[in-house]
């Protein structure tokens, strides 16, 4: 087998591996390789081709490709390895990365320290079990994207979706702006899973409508989607049998959820987080295992790409101080718990004790919308300090600081962060 | 009393419902904001509705047979159907580079269509 070694292995050239490896190398750190399976860099942000990224992070508003663009040009400019059309086919607990590709063959890696930045996959149609035929043109709305923005391909005609996070939403203007007929956009939940700007953009602007307590019960066609059955569905999302209506159409997407991609960390042996499903990390977004990192979608999934980049920054760094010897276990390990009303937060523990850090922010979600909130955080029984939020969406990620003085004089070695409704008022 | 029109405001996630009244043409009230910057959504939103438009074009001999795209500035809501036509139109040629104008004053707007990435030959 072809051997080779580097001090700094990332696995995966979307805005998490580029992020990390641009900050790596801004830290000293000299021998990076990145791996990517695509012919190209960028990963899922290339076929983002609408605009509203890069809003926090750059301060101005770029599509995808341009954002992605950005960070391909600052790997570009350091001595940062590539290898593209590579595939990663195991990461060991011993930190080697096994991959393919059709020049160099099967390749053995031995890495000092690895970024995992594999990003997420969607969920399918196998995923929340539809009944009914298996006919063509059942798609998740990743892969429609990818089709009609960067294959050239157009998925079908007359279209339904299925879920109104913002992939969905965003599928829905560009197949209508594609020339075809969407006929609905339906979600299970009460409330849409997207951010109010694209429910106005992507739907209302083309009078698209929005169904919520809906859900598609059966897939109708032998060869191809002739229909969907939709029901509403309860409080407790059961569907109610005799709210059943057809749809005619064509296509149905899919916009069901992302989930970790989380194969090789799973074999590396890497504890996984059973409510993210990604790495259980600390503050470094260190994983279970000395010397591997994890950031992006692949730890948990961000509304904003621009998140993504700070907290592969941080990753990166991390792994540099790592490489250098600069990381020192703290006195003592504090973990970070999810309490009422919170879906989780990450990272899920502060163990180090890094030198000129001023705080560790923590990232979390809430569980359902709510108007003018109080997220409190506890230090174990004790409040420690809260802060007023006027409105909190499940879409929207919640970012609290946590100040090194704060870590220091802790009392008890457990933070726990809730939101408490109405308390801000 | 005037036609009533009802607004989203996006200019941050509350997403107030506004409820603008409108008589000859001027807008009479705006209730629901809360925040002024809800009434100069209101007033922009109902008097000139615009949006950057980002799409694809064709490319010959690329890497891939399509290059993304956008206006470079938004354009009023009520052309991006005729845009995405126009811009169905044109047919370039590999290599491209991100920023490259794509049409020039796309329908008279003032406002140029460029490309959104760089896109090599094949």
């Amino acid at each position: 087998m072809n051997k080779q070694s580097y001090q700094l292995v990332i696995v995966g050239g979307g805005p998490a591996g580029l992020a990390a490896a641009q900050e790596a190398y801004d830290q000293g750190v000299r021998d990076i390789l990145i791996i990517e399976r695509d012919f190209e860099l960028g990963g899922i942000l290339q076929q983002c081709i609408h605009n509203g990224f890069g809003l926090h992070f750059f301060g101005e508003e770029l599509t995808g490709p341009e954002y992605a663009q950005r960070f391909m040009e600052m790997v570009a400019e350091r001595e940062v390895e590539i290898k593209l059309n590579t595939m990663v086919l195991e990461v060991s607990s011993d930190k080697k990365v096994y991959a393919v590709n059709s020049k160099e063959g099967m390749l053995e890696i031995k890495a000092e320290a690895i970024v995992l930045a594999m990003g997420c996959r969607e969920r399918t149609r196998e995923a929340i079990g539809i009944p009914g035929s298996r006919p063509a043109g059942v798609f998740s709305a990743g892969t429609a994207q990818r089709y009609i923005n960067m294959e050239g391909y157009m998925p079908g005609r007359k279209v339904v979706i299925l879920g109104s996070g913002d992939i969905g939403l965003i599928m829905a203007r560009r197949m209508h702006l594609e020339g075809a007929e969407v006929e609905a956009v339906l979600e299970l939940l009460p409330f849409s899973g997207g951010l109010t700007r694209n429910i106005v953009q992507c739907l209302d602007d083309f009078d698209i409508p929005l169904r919520l307590s809906q859900t598609v019960t059966k897939i109708h066609g032998k060869e191809r989607v002739e229909g969907v059955t939709v029901s509403k569905v309860d409080k407790n999302l059961k569907p109610i049998p005799e709210s059943e209506y057809h749809i005619e159409c064509d296509t149905l997407l899919l916009s069901v959820g992302l989930i970790p991609e989380n194969e090789l960390s799973m074999e590396a042996g890497i504890e996984l987080s059973s409510v993210t499903g990604g790495p259980i990390v600390n503050e470094c977004r260190e994983t279970s295992i000395e010397g591997i990192f994890a950031c992006g979608n692949v730890l948990h999934v961000h509304d904003l790409v621009d998140y993504v980049t700070e907290e592969s920054k941080l990753a990166g760094k991390a792994a540099a101080l790592y490489l250098q010897g600069g990381i020192k276990k703290a006195k003592k390990e504090v973990s970070i718990v999810a309490g009422d009303n919170i879906g989780y937060i990450v990272p899920h523990k502060v163990t180090e004790k890094i030198e000129g850090r001023k705080r560790v922010e923590l990232y979390m979600r809430g569980k359902r919308p709510m108007k003018n909130a109080r997220i409190v955080v506890m230090d174990g029984d004790e409040e420690l300090f809260s802060k007023k939020e006027r409105y909190v969406k499940p879409a929207e990620m919640i970012s609290i600081p946590l100040p090194e003085k704060m870590i220091e004089q802790l009392a008890s070695n457990r933070v726990e962060v809730k939101i408490e409704e109405g308390g801000a008022e | 009393m005037g036609d009533k029109v009802r607004i989203t405001c996006v200019s941050c996630p509350m997403g107030c419902d506004l409820e603008v009244e409108v008589l000859d043409k001027e807008i009479k009230k705006i209730e629901g904001n809360r925040c002024p910057r809800g009434i100069e959504y209101a007033k922009a939103e109902y008097f000139n509705p615009t949006r950057i438009l980002p799409t694809t074009a064709k490319v010959k001999g690329g890497v891939l047979p399509l290059v993304p795209v956008k206006t470079a500035k938004p354009i009023p809501k009520g052309l991006l159907e005729k845009a995405m036509v126009e811009i169905a139109q044109v047919e370039l040629e590999a290599p491209i580079k991100l920023g490259d104008i794509v049409i020039k004053n796309i329908l008279d707007t003032g406002i140029d269509v460029v490309a959104t990435r760089d896109l090599a030959k094949k």
